[in-house]
Parts: structure tokens; C-alpha cells; sequence
């Protein structure tokens, strides 16, 4: 039998394993540009970071998503970080590593990682 | 590991119709050839709703609503969309806005309008598994009921949201609890009505099939409130889905400590059982029901006494249909106010229609209470298909009556519709256009009702049996004047004498027809005529030689080889050989063949 508390515990875990499953407009949403360009520079590699990284964070006002070429190949792969109510950020060559600091200075503490954008690597 | 996406595969019973197993198993496939099998989540769920638009699959976090999915398309959805990123854009369910940007789904037509209170996880949660029940606050009502609620606090609960039954009485919810609740028992019964007999109907089994704990914990709260238990779900055979889920998720309740005794160590025990039905409409019937139930023959009891005095095993029981049970968890977690602000003054909350016939989108809605028929056909129906004219819908099944299109406006609540001398019934709304015959609809219902009869009491057996008789004569362009009036007594006396609700409620379908419709029983009766060309006595086939320019293909298409006629000549149908099957009509490029 289970307890309440046991059934507590299930329902927490299973929230956010199906968080993805509603659409809320305060949603954070990242997305992974996934096209044959994207895949081709890492983007897959990144992907799997981000998912993790928001598991392991419990993040469950996070939707991460995909998206196709946008015409930028060269800067491969790249990253939007869309925070509600501001505007979007794109990071360009994107690594695993980025991805996580990324996911702990901007998604979780709101400070653009100003050096993996494209004018920060210009700069 | 968190899944990036989750893949949602409609499995009730209209898209497994449409192949929608194969289509899971293709996505299982393709998704392990990708390598995507452990960052995407593929679920089989319940019905979406939009049949008409099946086998239905979407894609979240986006969202992506795709429609007539097949098998073949999955290969382009998994490499293109869940590896891409780029969704298929030719399967979308899609409305543009003005800017011509994607709508949300839920601001599409089909869903905009309505309000899924009971349909709540219905296509969002993979019916079998408990586990993502819980996610949705799946046994907390339960819990709260039983740890904060005296079983009179919930009944008085039930009474204030001003709940009545679903399944086509409309009786107050929360009365019938009180009366099974002051029975004294030391056993006492739980019973859930998924028989649901009215040919079109399909909203029971969406919930089962889509939500089956949601039943399951109404069942175990009812039970705490009025004091059983032990539970029922009385469930036609002829719904395997629903029957294996609702097993499913009872063994999985039972594993979990949810059925069974001491309930979450809560001190409160009751288990449920399923009783298979064979599919007779009488035994929606609650009294046939429960006969059934007990493994005798469904044949209606005398009522008094009802069931809450003296029902199951002669002990007092609470009868209560599916969808009536689906709301009771809502109410318990959000409160009763929050359900009473839905609806009108003496309707409250939602109603889940089944929509079928001459609609675009056939399927299933739920819409609050006091919504116009006129949004639920032109906007959320999507309109009738091929340009044609709203004639009338029907409610209540055979047991209810047409609503003309003149009454389109009509806010849709029990008593308007009792009022309009149709009902609510358990929820089959079917549409029909102008090439339905109105006498032909009331014949159809009559003809069910009276093959459903069960025989036990005379008005039933041979008043509807009679009362078919004359229909069939004015189908045929045999009856008089008199016989239309003399239908009208016998349907009376039908009603007042029969002893459950079938044969009380039979004539209904002929009743209404006669009121609103009466101008079509004239003219099948006076000029021989049926207006919409549907009754085939009635009917006859003729070409009309200056229009007709002999191009052979009504004589090609008669299966009967009554058209004769030599090429480039006008061609003649042979009135004695023709079945009057209409198959010349189809085809004829000048629209010469009229009836
Ligand atoms: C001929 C006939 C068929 C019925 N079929 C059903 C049915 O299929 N499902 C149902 O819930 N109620 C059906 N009913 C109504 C039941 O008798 C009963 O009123 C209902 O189960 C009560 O539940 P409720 O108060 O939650 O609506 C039928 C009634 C009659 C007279």
C-alpha cells in the first residue's frame, strides 16, 4: 500500500516528467536549432545537455524545443533563450559546456551570458 | 531522463479504427532507428474529440495538432519534426490568423467554444497508467474528502454545485446521495451506469476510454459519502477499450493501496468490480440495470421503491452515470461555487455531446451549459457539409425529440429543452440536413426502440410495435388523415402506460417530428410525396429526355440494367425494374435524372 506522502512524491515526480504537455504563455522556452547545419556542428549533443540540465534543476516552467535553419549555418549550433516578457537571446556555437552555464547564469538567474552571443564573440 | 518531447497517439475508439495502434508502433519503430527513443515520450491517449479529423497525433512542447495521420506519414514527422524541429507542415490541423500566423489549437473553431471540464485529461494523460493520473492531482479529491470531510459535508457539497444526473434524467445529483445516504444499510452499493444504448452516443465510453480513474475515484467517494463499499461498473461488452482500460486501471488502484481496505491507510475500504452488459438498450435502464447486474434477466423493475431504498442485491444503491461521476472530483477540488458559475440558473456546469450526421466536424465536445445550438453547429461543427441547409437536430436520442432550425437559437439546458418538447438525454446530438426525411428519422428511432423493447409490459411491447405499423404506412403513401391523428393518441397512450422509461419516452422522436415537421406527414400522406425523396415508395426515377444528351453512364451505373437508350439519344428508365437506388444520379453530367 501507499501512503499519502508516497503518493505525493509520485505525483511531484510525474509533474514534471509531463510538464511539457501543457502550454503556458510565462513559459521559458529554449530552442535548439536542429537543422542538417545545426546537427551537423553538435546541435544534438547540445540538446541532450539542455534536457538534462533542466531535469536535474527540476525546472518545470521550461520548455525546450527545436527549430529548423535560419539562415545562420556558420554560427552552428545555436541556442534561443526566450524569457517571458523579454526579448529573445541567441547564442551562437553552442557547446554542451556553454549550454550549462548558459541554463544557470541566464534561465535560472536572468543574466545574459553576453560573451556567447554573437556580438559578444565579435567583441 | 527528461523527455524532450512527448509524442501523444489518440487511441479511442475512432482513430484505432483509423489504424492509430499501427501508427504507435510505427513511431516506436522509427523512433529507435533515429536513436530518439530515451529524449521522446510516445503515449497512447484517450479521444481528443475531433474525430472527424483522425487518427489524431500531437506533438508537445509545441503543441503541433496533426490530423488523417497514416502510417507512412510517421517517418516524415519523426526525422522532419522531432529530430528538425520543423513541423510537417501538410498534416496540420491548422487556422490561420489574420496575419497569417498558426492559431493555438486551442483557439481554433473546433475547441475555442468549448470547456473541458470532464474531458479535462481526456488526450493529455496516458489512460493507462496511474502514475500520470496522479500528476493531474489524480486521488487528491479522495483524499480530501476523507480527511477533511464528514460524508454529509460532501453531500451537501454535491447539492450546493447544483450537479444533475448526466446520463438523461437530469435528476439533482447531490438528492439522490442524500437518499441513498438516509437509507439504513449495513450494506450498501455504488453503482456506475456505462451502458450507454443511444445509437451515436460515444461520450461514456470517451471518458472511460480516456480517463478511467477519474470514474473510479467519483465511485470511491460516492461511497464514502453515502456509506458503501462496494462498487459496480455495469459496461457493454461491446466496448473492449473501455472494458480493458478500466481493468487496467483497477489493478493498478488495487496495487497502489487506492482499492481494497484501509485506503491509504485512511481506515475507509471499497473496491469495484466490472459487470460485462450484452448491449440491450433497456439495460441503461437503472432498474434493468441492476437486474442485469445481478445475473437475471434485464427486464425493468417496478419503482417505486427506487434504488437508493431498495436496489442491488435489494440493499440500497447509488446509481449514477459515467459522466455525472466525471464531474464529482472537479467539484470536491475546486468547489462547489466554482462549478455552479458555469451554466444556466437550474443547469450547471458542462455537457459532453456526441456530435454526428450531417456536421463537418463529427466528434465529441464539451460545451458549459446554456450554449446555442447555433454554436455548436456553425461554429464549433464547423456547418453542414456541401452547402446544405440545417434542417433539425436530435437529442435525446429515441428517447428524445428534434429541435427545427428555427429554434437554432436555443440555449441548451435541461429544461429549455424539455420545453421545446425534446431532452438533454445522455448526449447524442445528430444533425440533419435538407435531404433528411423527418418521418424517416422518427422511423428509424421507432424501429429501434421497438427491436430494443424488452416485452415485460403491453404499451411497450405492442403500442410501439402498432405505432411503427403506421409510420411505415405513411412511408409508404398508405395512410390517411385520420391514421396521423390516431398516431398521436396512441403515442400518448404509450407514454402514460409503459412501464420504464423506453416505452415512456418511445414516442418522443414521432411526437416532435409531428409538432414541428407535421407539413412533411401531410404531404407523404395527401400527395403521395416525400419531400426530401428519401421514402422509396414514394420516390420514382425519371430521365428528363430534353436534357438528357445519351451519354450512357446512367446506364452503365444502374445495377439493375433499368436504363435502356442508344448513344446520343435520350434514355429512358424502366419504372418496373428500377430499385430506385439513385446510383443514375450520381454522375449524369447535365443533371436530367429528377425524382
Ligand atoms: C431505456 C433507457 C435507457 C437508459 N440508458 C442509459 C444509459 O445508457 N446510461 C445512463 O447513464 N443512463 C441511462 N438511462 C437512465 C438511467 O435509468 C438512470 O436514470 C441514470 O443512470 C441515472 O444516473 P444519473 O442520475 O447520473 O443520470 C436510461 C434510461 C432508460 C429509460
Amino acid at each position: 500500500m501507499k501512503t499519502l506522502a508516497e503518493l505525493q512524491a509520485i505525483r511531484d515526480r510525474m509533474k514534471s516528467q509531463m510538464a511539457s504537455r501543457g502550454t503556458d504563455a510565462d513559459d521559458i522556452r529554449i530552442v535548439v536549432g536542429m537543422a542538417t547545419c545545426g546537427i551537423a556542428a553538435g546541435a544534438r549533443p547540445v540538446l541532450n545537455a539542455i534536457v538534462e540540465e533542466v531535469e536535474n534543476r527540476k525546472l518545470t516552467n521550461v520548455k525546450v524545443t527545436q527549430t529548423g535553419c535560419i539562415g545562420m549555418c556558420k554560427l552552428e549550433p545555436l541556442v534561443d533563450v526566450i524569457m517571458p516578457g523579454s526579448e529573445k537571446v541567441t547564442y551562437v556555437h553552442v557547446t554542451p559546456e556553454k549550454a550549462r552555464r548558459i541554463i544557470a547564469s541566464h534561465v535560472v538567474n536572468g543574466n545574459v551570458v553576453t560573451e556567447y552571443t554573437v556580438d559578444g564573440e565579435k567583441a | 531522463m527528461l523527455e524532450r518531447a512527448h509524442i501523444l497517439v489518440c487511441g479511442g475508439t475512432g482513430c484505432t479504427s483509423g489504424n492509430s495502434n499501427k501508427i504507435y508502433s510505427e513511431f516506436q519503430t522509427r523512433l529507435k532507428e533515429q536513436g530518439l527513443e530515451s529524449e521522446v515520450k510516445l503515449i497512447m491517449t484517450g479521444c481528443f474529440g475531433l474525430c472527424a479529423r483522425g487518427p489524431i497525433v500531437v506533438v508537445y512542447p509545441e503543441g503541433t495538432f496533426y490530423q488523417h495521420v497514416k502510417v507512412e506519414d510517421v517517418n516524415e514527422i519523426v526525422c522532419e519534426h522531432i529530430l528538425k524541429g520543423r513541423p510537417v507542415e501538410r498534416l496540420l490541423h491548422s487556422e490561420k490568423e489574420e496575419d497569417g500566423s498558426l492559431k493555438a489549437i486551442n483557439e481554433t473553431a473546433f475547441y475555442k467554444r468549448q470547456k473541458r471540464v470532464v474531458l479535462r485529461n481526456c488526450g493529455i494523460i496516458n489512460p493507462e497508467s496511474i502514475d500520470e493520473y496522479l500528476a493531474y492531482d489524480g486521488y487528491k479529491a479522495y483524499e480530501k474528502v476523507v480527511t477533511q470531510m464528514t460524508p454529509q459535508g460532501v453531500i451537501d457539497e454535491i447539492k450546493k454545485s447544483g450537479l444533475r444526473g448526466r446520463g438523461g434524467g437530469g435528476f439533482s445529483t447531490g438528492m439522490k446521495w442524500q437518499f441513498a445516504h438516509d437509507s439504513v444499510s449495513d450494506i450498501k452499493y455504488v453503482v456506475c451506469n456505462a451502458d450507454e444504448g443511444d445509437p451515436g452516443a460515444f461520450m461514456d465510453r470517451s471518458l472511460l476510454e480516456g480517463d478511467p480513474h477519474a470514474v473510479i475515484e467519483a465511485m470511491m467517494i460516492a461511497g464514502y459519502a453515502i456509506g458503501a463499499k462496494q462498487g459496480y461498473i455495469y459496461v457493454r461488452a461491446e466496448y473492449p477499450i473501455a472494458v480493458q482500460r478500466l481493468e487496467i486501471a483497477i489493478g493498478q488502484a488495487r496495487e497502489y493501496g487506492i482499492l481494497g481496505k484501509n485506503i491509504m491507510g485512511l481506515g475507509h475500504d471499497f473496491d469495484i468490480e466490472l459487470r460485462l452488459g450484452a448491449g440491450a438498450f433497456v439495460c441503461g435502464e437503472e432498474t434493468a440495470l441492476l437486474n442485469s447486474t445481478e445475473g437475471k434477466r434485464g427486464e425493468p423493475r417496478q419503482r417505486p421503491p427506487f434504488p437508493a431504498v431498495k436496489g442491488l442485491f435489494e440493499k440500497p444503491t447509488l446509481i449514477n452515470n459515467v459522466e455525472t461521476y466525471g464531474n464529482i472530483t472537479q467539484i470536491i477540488l475546486n468547489g462547489a461555487d466554482w462549478f455552479a458559475s458555469m451554466g444556466t440558473e437550474k443547469s450547471k456546469g458542462t455537457k459532453v455531446f456526441a456530435l454526428g450526421g450531417k456536421i463537418n466536424n463529427t466528434g465529441l465536445v464539451e460545451i458549459p451549459m446554456g450554449t446555442t445550438l447555433r454554436t455548436i453547429i456553425e461554429e464549433i461543427g464547423g456547418g453542414i457539409p456541401n452547402g446544405k441547409k440545417f434542417k433539425a437536430a436530435q437529442t435525446g436520442g429515441p428517447s428524445g425529440g428534434c429541435i427545427p432550425a428555427e429554434l437554432i437559437d436555443t440555449k441548451i439546458d435541461y429544461d429549455n429543452l424539455i420545453a421545446i418538447g425534446s431532452m438533454m438525454g445522455s448526449g447524442g446530438l445528430i444533425v440533419m440536413d435538407e435531404d433528411n426525411c423527418m418521418v424517416d428519422i422518427a422511423k428509424f428511432f421507432l424501429e429501434f426502440t421497438v427491436d430494443e423493447s424488452c416485452g415485460k409490459c403491453t404499451p411497450c411491447r405492442i403500442g410501439n410495435k402498432r405505432l411503427y405499423e403506421m409510420l411505415d404506412s405513411v412511408t409508404k403513401g398508405t395512410a390517411t388523415m385520420e391514421d396521423l391523428d390516431k398516431m398521436e393518441q396512441l403515442c400518448y397512450y404509450i407514454k402514460e402506460n409503459s412501464l420504464c422509461g423506453l416505452g415512456q419516452t418511445a414516442p418522443n422522436p414521432v411526437l416532435s417530428t409531428l409538432k414541428y415537421f407535421r407539413d412533411e406527414y401531410v404531404e407523404h400522406v395527401k400527395n403521395k410525396r416525400c419531400p426530401a425523396g428519401v421514402c422509396k415508395a414514394l420516390v420514382s426515377f425519371k430521365i428528363d429526355p430534353a436534357l438528357c444528351i445519351g451519354c450512357t453512364k446512367c446506364k452503365r451505373n444502374c445495377p439493375v440494367n433499368a436504363i435502356s437508350g442508344e448513344i446520343k439519344q435520350p434514355h429512358v428508365i424502366d419504372a418496373s425494374k428500377c430499385i430506385k437506388c439513385g446510383a443514375c444520379l450520381q454522375g449524369c453530367p447535365k443533371n436530367a435524372i429528377v425524382r
